[in-house]
């Protein structure tokens, strides 16, 4: 005797299909791709249509063309003559340049603003919350305006470095004008190599000495190579180097370089060393030699030639020149000439951009500081940690996990907002490949797509990244 | 139980003292909020110091503002006579002057009222669905806004609208018949039949695709125009001149593209993110590509598009109004916006809330209605007023299409002649408008979440 748990196998209707949930998803998905695929052979079929109209083709053909333009602020060299990709590729390089200046920018607004903002100080706290709800309620678009304004009006004008009613400022190598920054450029000859090299070698050895002094650490507990010294490193080495090419002049900038990194010594001795103690992570040593590197080949292409052009003016000019000069911006006329020129159009835009974004990542962190439960800054008082301390070493940490998602869309929306330079004239890949280009050869359709297409990949490109990095520092939990 | 080695016990209490005088009122306060560290006092001193420049700078500036004048020169000439040559003071005689043009842009001056009036309508018919306390008979009021407001503003024949609203009417009427009967996707699908069947010609769309010319069948025109028709025959007056969507501007033009996105992207939000959460592989997918693809490309390319492209994916000769097409694509992109928050607050659903569902044999759109949706729209108010917010600071951008919003009128004001030259203050207009607007919508917010705050804390 045997009892069949199974039921009885019904033949299929049609009805089913709506209404047994087996297959009711199915014909669900069917029907919405059937919609969908009509929906999009119809949009084709249209555009196909309007092409033929008026007869055009659909082809790419353009960005090797001529573009005739000139683009006035641009990272790689360009002219007129160029061809209408290179245009799109100057566009897209000056929108990388400025989201990237402000993010950085907006993340130091917006951190300072939002611990500020949770301060006891009655004052300070009400003046960042004035800050954030005004920049936060009001459109980028009249900030960015406003500032561009500001920037342009309240600057003195190139005429006032003549007559003296203005002074360049780091020791004359800077002038702000309404026409713009004008900042000294590095200029690279054919020396330039070796320190090149030398920094490459210096680098690599600062790194090695650290990582093996972090191998040190895991093993007996001893404290690691402070950052100071991957940095002294760095700055020796490309120093010895950079001096090498010199003469006297150049002893004497070695003297006043070994002075400053004797200064850095002692601060970074008396502050920042027991704050690091607290750090045992190889993420935070590895950050802090990147920086160290980063400030060595500040030092080396900016601070050092810099210098160099003080000391000339003091002792006149060496017998031999270094390899690696600035080109310092000259009043030659109405004008300033030489140096590089950023437009106001681009400090604006990077300004709005920042402060505007800096309000929403002041509140971001500001609701991630107070996500931390209060006993845990509590816990960290009871252990003796002054409040500074607590707050990088037990606040903060805690808070990224809440801070990071939010912050990664606050710089994606950055990103897309520097397409607003159209009201200041930036040139981004919004005015050169979507405007000018399209203008002149009438591609309105490959335009705006590859314009899409950038715009697209580089949002998930930031997305991609950040959630990299959120991995990376999220609390591992069980 | 007297301890004999205590010689004195103390059996009243003592009345309490006030705490030393350092420690209450004004002094402590200072001490304890201003003067607590050195750094404290350091950030005071720095914050006062900038309270005292902008104060000193822009107080004398915007008090001693001047409202009356016809030009910048005269209203020079008015500052010179009160306050001596060159003295630093506003001069607001320009928002006084060209208010009407701020507010309504190029709207014919005749049909003002027509503007108030829809403003009034919106008033009372967004009233009922912030305020719970008002009556919920009201909200049939806010059903049939849109199309008065739509009649009072753009002007034209009543029946229009009325042949619109009659036509939602049956698409709502014949779906949710046909779903108590037969089920939610026959109900869907009948709906969308009926609206082809009203709004558009389907026996011409099946011979040429739609609005396709000289199709044989062109006498069966859509029901829409069959009403609008017969209306127009039967009773002509009942119309208002029309207005085109050029010569709307100002902060019209603003509400407008505004609430019509906000209204519209809401629901389009929420089917996003349900399509997301969704574990049908096509819906799934579709509604991800969608949602990335559209936020992925700044709002101005969409802009662009839509003013540069929109004509190409139509059928040739098709041309639709820019501020429609506008609206279309603000809505879009904040409605991909809206679907992400939504969709933080449907994972922030505990499982227990699906399965409790699920056990009360709910199915699956009764569930989302009564269950779910409720508890995850009140964990992303905050979220979606912040895209509301977002969406009505971008109606600004529309001025790079060449609409006449707020922005556009700013420039066009200092292009005239008389006012050439003048700058902040009608920059501090604008940005104060949208700042008030903008800062209710946030307080809005928080009101809205202690009202729904179920949980005891």
């Amino acid at each position: 005797m045997s009892l069949s748990t199974q039921p009885p196998k019904e033949p299929f209707r049609l009805g089913q299909l709506l209404s047994d949930t087996r297959y009711r998803s199915i014909t669900i998905q069917v029907v919405a791709l059937v919609l969908f695929a009509l929906g999009l052979w119809w949009l084709i079929g249209n555009t196909a249509e309007n092409l033929k109209n008026l007869g055009k083709t659909f082809s790419f053909d353009f960005l090797g063309q001529r573009s005739n333009y000139d683009i006035n602020q641009r990272l790689i060299p360009y002219d007129s003559t160029s061809t209408h990709g290179r245009a799109a590729l100057v566009g897209i390089l000056n929108t990388l340049l400025v989201a990237a200046m402000g993010c950085v920018l907006a993340t130091v607004i917006g951190v300072i603003a939002g611990v500020l903002r949770l301060s006891k100080n009655w004052l300070i706290a009400r003046l960042m919350t004035v800050y954030i709800e005004g920049f936060r309620n009001v459109p980028l678009l009249l900030w960015i305006l406003l500032i561009f304004a500001l920037v342009s009006e309240s600057a003195p004008a190139p005429r006032a470095f003549a007559n003296g009613d203005a002074n360049m400022i780091l020791w004359g190598t800077m002038a702000i004008t309404n026409r713009g920054i004008y900042v000294p450029s590095p200029v690279f000859t054919h020396g330039a190599w070796l320190i090149a090299a030398a920094f490459v070698v210096a680098v690599g050895v600062a790194a090695w000495l650290r990582r093996k002094s972090l191998r040190e650490q895991a093993a007996t507990g001893k404290p690691p190579l402070p950052l100071w010294q991957a940095a002294g490193v760095v700055l020796g080495l490309t120093g010895l180097v950079y001096l090498l090419q010199g003469g006297i002049v150049f002893t004497l900038l070695f003297v006043v370089q070994l002075a400053i990194i004797a200064a850095i010594f002692i601060y970074v001795r008396r502050f920042v060393r027991p704050a690091l103690q607290y750090v045992p992570s190889q993420r935070a040593s590895a950050t802090a030699t990147a920086l160290g590197a980063l400030t060595a080949l500040l030092w080396a292409i900016y601070i050092s030639p810099a210098l160099w052009h003080m000391l000339t003016g003091v002792f006149g000019t060496p017998a031999f020149t270094p390899s690696i000069t600035l080109d310092v911006p000259a009043l030659g006329g109405f004008n300033f000439t030489g140096g590089f020129n950023v437009r106001n159009s681009l400090v604006a835009l990077w300004l709005a951009l920042s402060l505007y974004t800096g309000a929403f990542i002041a509140e971001v962190v500001r609701s991630g500081i107070v996500a931390v439960p209060k006993g845990q800054s509590e816990a960290a008082a009871a252990l003796g940690m002054p409040a500074s301390r607590s707050m990088s070493l037990v606040i903060l940490p805690q808070a990224m996990r809440v801070i990071v998602p939010p912050m990664i869309s606050q710089y994606l929306n950055l990103t897309k907002n520097s397409s607003l330079a159209i009201a200041v004239g930036y040139m981004d890949v919004r005015a050169t490949l979507g405007g000018i280009t399209i203008n002149q050869t009438g591609r309105e359709l490959e335009g705006m797509l590859l314009m899409g297409v950038f715009y697209l990949a580089l949002s998930l490109i930031i997305a991609a990244a950040g959630n990299w990095f959120n991995a990376r520092v999220k609390l591992k939990e069980r | 139980m007297a301890d004999p080695k205590i010689a004195y016990v103390r059996e009243t209490m003592l009345p309490p003292q006030a705490p030393p005088g350092n420690d209450t009122g004004a002094v402590s306060w200072i001490r304890e909020n201003l003067l607590s560290s050195w750094l404290n006092v350091i950030l005071t001193v720095l914050s006062l110091w900038l309270v005292y420049y902008v104060v000193s700078h822009v107080a004398p500036w915007l008090l001693r503002g001047i409202w009356q004048a016809d030009s910048l020169a005269q209203c020079r000439q008015i500052r010179d006579e009160m306050y001596g040559a060159g003295a630093n003071v506003a001069c607001f005689a320009v928002i006084t002057e060209r208010w009407n043009q701020l507010v309504f842009g190029f709207y014919p001056r005749s049909g003002y009222w027509r503007v108030i009036l829809a403003f009034v309508l919106l008033v009372v018919a967004i009233a009922p669905v912030l305020f719970a306390a008002l009556p919920r008979k009201m909200l049939w009021f806010s059903l049939v806004s849109p199309l008065l407001m739509f009649f009072l503003i753009w002007g034209g024949t009543i029946w229009g609208p009325i042949a619109v609203g009659l036509g939602l009417a049956a698409m709502v009427g014949a779906g949710v018949l046909v779903t108590r009967k037969r089920g939610m996707l026959l109900g869907v699908l009948v709906a969308i039949g009926v609206g082809i069947l009203w709004f558009l010609n389907p026996f011409a769309i099946v011979w040429n695709g739609v609005g396709g010319a000289g199709n044989p069948l062109g006498f069966l025109f859509p029901i829409d125009s069959l009403i609008t028709r017969i209306g127009d025959a039967v009773a002509p007056g009942l119309a208002l001149p029309r207005v085109l969507s050029k010569d709307i501007g100002g902060f019209t033009l603003s509400f407008i593209i505004g609430i019509a996105g906000i209204a519209l992207s809401l629901p389009l939000g929420i089917l996003l993110a349900l399509g997301r959460k969704s574990n049908m592989l096509i819906i799934n997918t579709l509604s991800v590509a969608f949602i990335e693809v559209i936020r992925g490309v700044p709002l101005i390319v969409w802009l662009f598009t839509a003013s540069l492209l929109l004509n190409y994916f139509m059928p040739p000769g098709t041309n639709f109004d820019l501020m429609l097409r506008v609206i279309i694509m603000v809505t879009l992109f904040s409605a991909a916006y809206i679907a992400e928050v939504v969709r933080g607050g449907l994972a922030a659903i505990p499982k227990g809330q699906y399965e409790a569902a699920d056990a009360l044999g709910l199915d699956y759109w009764k569930a989302m209605r009564l269950i779910i949706l409720p508890q995850a729209l009140k964990i992303s108010i905050p979220g979606i007023v912040n895209t509301f917010i977002g969406l009505f600071k971008d109606t600004t951008l529309v001025v790079f299409i060449g609409m006449m919003d707020p922005v556009n009128l700013l420039g066009s004001i200092r292009a005239n002649t008389a006012w050439n030259g003048i700058y902040w203050e009608l920059f501090l207009f604008v940005g104060l408008m949208f700042f008030i607007v903008c800062f209710l919508m946030s307080r809005y917010s928080i009101y809205l979440e202690k009202r729904l705050r179920r949980e005891h804390r």
